[in-house]
């Protein structure tokens, strides 16, 4: 048992990491929130003063933010959709006995240790790019016109590039997972006759369950703030096109200077994570006690 | 693993397997290849597959263009420095958590993990004015600073979920040798947690290399990291996809190699030890 000494020190010890979270967490969020109500543009310096709620109808108002909205809902539940099922696939056949195992892995591992505007470059010219991509190459060998894909197809376009990074992180955890499934419940439910289809809604899907659970939850934190992406891309366009909130507010705090308007875009940006949030911390929550 | 299943399965298995493998891995394959072509034969139509003319000029151009070298360099120092600062003052916090728990550990813990939530464009503005007040915007040191807070939760997380796991059985016995409590640490527990410490460590220097929100939006010339560097191609003038690859594949290769190593980790980390 610890002795009230080691309390005393463990408290201690753990002082300097719970202050700095505390700062690093309550000063730039109630400086978010102050300067959300203030007129603030760094290039109009006159304009001082309280705001009211002027800055949140401005950015609410504008057609920019409903499409941004929209948009990160879309890229989010798109890359969701692409990821979990193609992880599942994955992870399953990854669990199969096949030649090769380890080297398997590090390929399917590997576009996640991609830096992101590595990745988005990397697709935009190397594949995507309507005269040299390979991806023309391969329209033009099948006597299809090749896709300008980021003029044609934007969000789309990002949401591949996205999905491409985090398909396997999805597999790599679904496969942990699935690995941990107990060798005799598998057999025990083969010898009960249960075909491939019912061993796998019965016995895998529940099993699974909390995996693709988490997945889905880490996954949205990361999803709501895609940036690099888009920055390398399409830079948010043509138009609206491909803007998610987050890049709204770079958009009107940084490149604008409009530090009030882009201030209340960060405050929606929280409002919005911290729903999310509140559903991990649930899930992960109940591990702990476990 | 004796399950028992045909050749013939495991030939289909294999095959569709590596065909998969190697479709996700296309990209940077396609792009390890055009590094080492010249520019001509790398928008040629059609492409060929590798390099024909096998060249590692690209990689002096890109060198010339864009100063690798100091990139390199600020990616290393903000992403070492950020994991070795947040080990200093994680490992502290999460023995204390593991071993010596109060009432309130999990609420302590579940808090740090809130932090981690927060969208780092709720937060930008006000760091942005701060940096630019204290004259931290594009410095080393101001990045380092933002890179370990945003990672400590992290290493909290991981070394808490990896000294949990030591058996404080272990700790009390050589406690009752009368071990002082520094020698508990130096001597009982680091050598059984050094596994989990260099997990840890590896995991995060990852996270902070790859890291590219508040490495492009405070930094610009002077401590650039790779992501700065690589988002600096964005606009391709004179061209360039020969260049592109090799500034690419420069930028990601060490951290490539590091990941191969700690992809078992990545399930743990990233998770919270939420699955394992």
């Amino acid at each position: 048992m610890a002795t009230a000494q080691t309390r005393t020190l463990a408290r201690t010890m753990m002082l300097p990491a719970v202050v700095l979270l505390f700062i690093w967490m309550i000063v730039p969020l109630v400086m978010t929130l102050w300067f959300s109500f203030q007129n603030y543009s760094l290039i109009n310096p006159m304009m001082t003063g309280f705001a009211g709620w002027a800055n949140y109808i401005y950015v609410i108002g504008d057609p920019s933010f409903t499409q941004s909205l929209v948009n990160t809902l879309i890229l989010v539940l798109g890359v969701l959709i692409i990821t979990v099922v193609g992880g599942t696939f994955l992870a399953l056949l990854l669990d199969q006995p096949v030649w090769g195992q380890g080297i398997l892995r590090i390929l399917v591992i590997s576009p996640f240790f991609v830096m992101p505007p590595v990745a988005a470059l990397i697709w935009k010219n190397g594949f995507m790019h309507a005269d040299y991509g390979l991806l023309a190459h391969l329209w033009r060998f099948f006597g299809a016109k090749p896709i300008d894909w980021f003029a044609q197809y934007p969000l789309f376009s990002v949401i591949i590039i996205v999905a491409w990074q985090w398909l396997p992180f999805a597999a790599l955890i679904l496969l942990t997972a699935l690995q941990s499934l107990s060798e005799e419940q598998r057999e025990a439910a083969e010898m009960d006759g249960a075909n491939a289809i019912n061993r796998f809604w019965y016995i895998i899907m529940p099993h699974m369950a909390r995996a693709v659970t988490i997945v889905i939850l880490i996954q949205t934190i990361f999803l709501l703030g895609i940036f690099a992406e888009i920055r390398v891309t399409t830079g948010g366009g043509p138009g609206y096109a491909s803007t998610n909130i987050a890049f709204l507010v770079f958009r009107t705090g940084i490149l604008s200077n409009d530090i009030g308007a882009g201030s209340a875009g960060g405050v929606v940006a929280v409002i919005i994570a911290n729903i999310v949030a509140i559903f991990l911390m649930r899930a992960v929550g109940k591990n702990l006690d476990a | 693993m004796a399950r028992n299943v045909s050749t013939q399965a495991k030939v289909g298995f294999t095959i569709g397997a590596w065909v998969i493998a190697l479709l996700l891995f296309s990209p940077i394959l396609w792009t390890i290849l055009t590094a080492f072509k010249t520019e001509g034969e790398a928008i040629a139509n059609p492409p060929t597959f590798l390099p024909q003319h096998f060249t590692l000029e690209n990689f002096g151009a890109v060198q010339d263009r864009s100063d690798y070298i100091k990139h390199v360099t600020n990616s290393i120092l903000v992403s070492v420095g950020s994991t070795l600062l947040g080990l200093i003052i994680g490992i502290p916090a999460a023995w204390s958590m593991a071993f010596a728990p109060t009432k309130r550990t999990k609420d302590i813990l579940m808090w740090m993990l809130s932090t981690k939530m927060m969208p780092a464009v709720g937060v930008l503005i006000p760091i942005y004015l701060i940096f630019r007040d204290l004259r931290l915007l594009d410095t080393v040191h101001g990045l380092t600073i933002i890179m370990t807070l945003i990672n400590l939760p992290i290493i909290i997380w991981m070394l808490y979920t990896y000294f949990k796991e030591i058996p404080v059985d272990i700790l009390e016995a050589a406690r009752m040798d009368g071990a002082e409590l520094w020698n508990e640490i130096v001597h009982v527990l680091v050598p059984m947690a050094v596994p989990g410490i260099a997990s840890t460590l590896l995991l995060n220097v990852i996270l902070a290399w790859n890291e590219s929100f508040w490495t492009i939006t405070l930094t610009s010339g002077r401590a650039g990291t790779l992501t700065a560097f690589i988002s600096s191609f964005s606009s391709p003038q004179g061209l360039f996809l020969a260049k592109l690859s090799a500034a690419s594949l420069l930028a990601i290769a060490p951290i490539l190699l590091l990941g191969w190593f700690s992809q078992k980790q990545l399930v743990r980390g990233l998770t919270f030890g939420a699955v394992k």
